[in-house]
């Protein structure tokens, strides 16, 4: 799979975004609401460490991942992000390929109150263990996944200690 | 009674390997499950050296964060170190000067070359052979005193700094290095008759502990583990980062998969990471050591971005999210040997598991990194 065809096929699933609303000019007839557009851009990877970002919604992680799968990439990191103040949850999902060094970012915003995700863990097994992770420190559900028991924190362990309201 | 009549009674039971056992290389258990000799399952129950490392990235600023990255993998401490001040001057938009763009590749690949060492010593000691530790161990000791002589530690290194380096080397330390490869390559042959040659090594080695290239991809293992799986990658090569690129250097790739090629890598490497050092002491620019106007109180502005370095182990990576602050809002530290480990389960079942203490030994744990 080309980079160029990995690339629709992500476009196919990314979230759709508003563009900035057109500014209003008086006395001329208002603009047409802008069709929204899919949030995917290709990136400088000398500035990004990323060739591509695209934002998916969150039920449609595990088809990105299955789509990275096919184009032969490797799933590097999962990275959890709270955003407190907007109310959410940003996972970030780190592909590579091995011949190239090209580098993809699959990105899914889910609600602070209702933080699930499906797994990945059935397509890469590796996932497993950084799931597990980001549900330690983020209470992130990860939906199918097998063992979600903490991994890196006690076994009786109750808090997401990254959270950014933990221990306030 | 015939023999027929007689029904076998199989039973598994449970073995718990650590938290402490010297082929752990620190506070790993693995739980077996064990049927005889033979591994049914094993968990690996990891996180008793985990101290939230990324936590503490946001509670510091970016540059009190620094001393963190010598504790994470301490046997080569100074690639979390790059990785990082990478990180934060790619955010920043920092430009390194060429001299402390050269020290840092030096002293990494020394650290790679102490840190390759020390794993031949203790894997040899995983496999019952104690000699070569005393070997290898002499050999590091060279490299942490050239290392001590401009870092000023000997472990926990804390030498990197955003916008290059802490001290500047010295003539004492070119002519030490220059000294220390002749002898180092003049050691090799040595080792290869105590070791690559000794007959009870290779039996325990050559076709043990098989992790296929398909394997590798799938739990996003990095590293020698996969150079020793018959992959060409390598970050240094295959996403250049430093000045990697210009310096003429091979990436070992040996296609047997086992633990016998993944030695074989490592043994390779410090050939190739001695040519890097002597090429860049070659092409060691005079100039400042650290950039002019880097603040002390560094503010990147709001984004984020990834940095992948090729350390020891393999590819460890720091993803950064600045909300513009002169704390990181996140500070993900992405550990080589937390993806290593997590095939362990699935390619030790079926082994012996004294076959699974030689899996586990050359993948190269440093609980530490795994755990953050």
């Amino acid at each position: 799979m080309t980079f160029e065809n990995l690339k629709l096929y992500l476009t196919g699933i990314a979230a759709m975004v508003a563009p900035p609303a057109p500014p209003v000019i008086e006395g001329a007839e208002p603009a047409p609401t802008p069709a929204p557009v899919p949030q995917i851009a290709e990136t400088d990877h000398a500035k990004r460490g990323t060739d591509l970002e695209v934002t998916v919604p969150a039920d449609k992680v595990a088809v990105a991942s299955h789509i990275m799968d096919n184009a032969g990439y490797v799933l590097e990191a999962i990275t959890g992000v709270d955003w407190l103040a907007e109310n959410q949850f940003e996972v970030v999902y780190d592909y590579t390929l091995w011949a190239s060094g090209q580098r993809v970012a699959v990105r899914a915003r889910i609600p602070r109150d209702n933080p699930v995700l499906p797994t990945v863990s059935a397509i890469y097994p590796g996932a497993n263990w950084h799931e597990r992770e980001t549900h330690d420190f983020f209470g992130i559900q990860f939906e199918g996944h097998p063992d979600l028991t903490p991994l890196l924190l006690p076994e009786d362990a109750t808090f997401h200690p990254l959270r950014k309201d933990f221990g306030t | 009674m015939s023999i027929e009549a007689q029904t076998i009674h199989r039973e598994t039971f449970v073995l718990n390997l650590g938290p402490q056992h010297p082929a752990t290389h620190g506070v790993l258990r693995v739980k077996l499950t064990m049927d005889g000799e033979y591994i049914e399952d094993a968990e690996p129950v990891i996180g008793y050296g985990h101290r939230m490392h990324e936590k503490m990235g946001e509670n510091r600023t970016y540059a009190k964060y620094l001393p963190n990255m010598g504790r994470l993998d301490y046997v080569a401490a100074l690639f979390n170190s790059h990785g990082y001040v990478c990180a934060v001057e790619r955010l920043a938009g920092i430009t390194v000067p060429e001299r402390a763009e050269h020290i840092r590749v030096i002293t990494a690949e020394l650290n790679r070359l102490a840190s390759h060492l020390l794993w031949a010593g203790a894997f040899l000691i995983d496999l019952g052979g104690f000699t070569p530790l005393l070997y290898t161990f002499d050999d590091r000791e060279h490299i942490l005193d050239l290392l001590e002589s401009v870092t000023g530690a000997r472990l926990t290194f804390c030498y990197y700094r955003f916008g290059g380096v802490g001290n500047d080397i010295d003539d004492n330390f070119i002519v030490g290095t220059r000294a220390f490869i002749t002898r180092l390559r003049s050691r090799m042959p040595m080792y290869h008759a105590l070791i690559t040659k000794n007959i009870i090594f290779r039996k325990r080695c050559e076709g043990i502990g098989p992790i296929s290239a398909e394997t590798c991809r799938k739990y996003g293992a990095s590293g020698p583990v996969v150079r020793g799986a018959g992959i060409s990658y390598d970050v240094r090569k295959n996403e250049p980062y430093s000045i990697y690129s210009r310096f003429n250097f091979n990436v070992p790739v040996y296609h047997e998969a086992d633990c016998m090629a993944r030695y074989k890598v490592r043994m390779d490497e410090i050939i190739e990471s001695m040519r890097i050092i002597e090429q860049a002491l070659d092409q060691l620019p005079s100039g400042p050591v650290m950039a002019e106007k880097v603040p002390k109180m560094l503010k990147p502005p709001k984004g984020d971005c990834y940095f992948n370095v090729e350390s020891a182990r393999g590819v460890f990576g720091v993803r950064l999210v600045s909300d513009g602050t002169d704390k990181a809002y996140r500070a993900k530290l992405r550990s080589p040997c937390f993806s290593n480990m997590s095939l362990f389960r699935e390619c030790s079942q079926g082994m012996l598991l004294a076959d699974a203490l030689a899996l586990l030994g050359s993948l190269d744990l440093v609980i530490p990194d795994m755990d953050r």
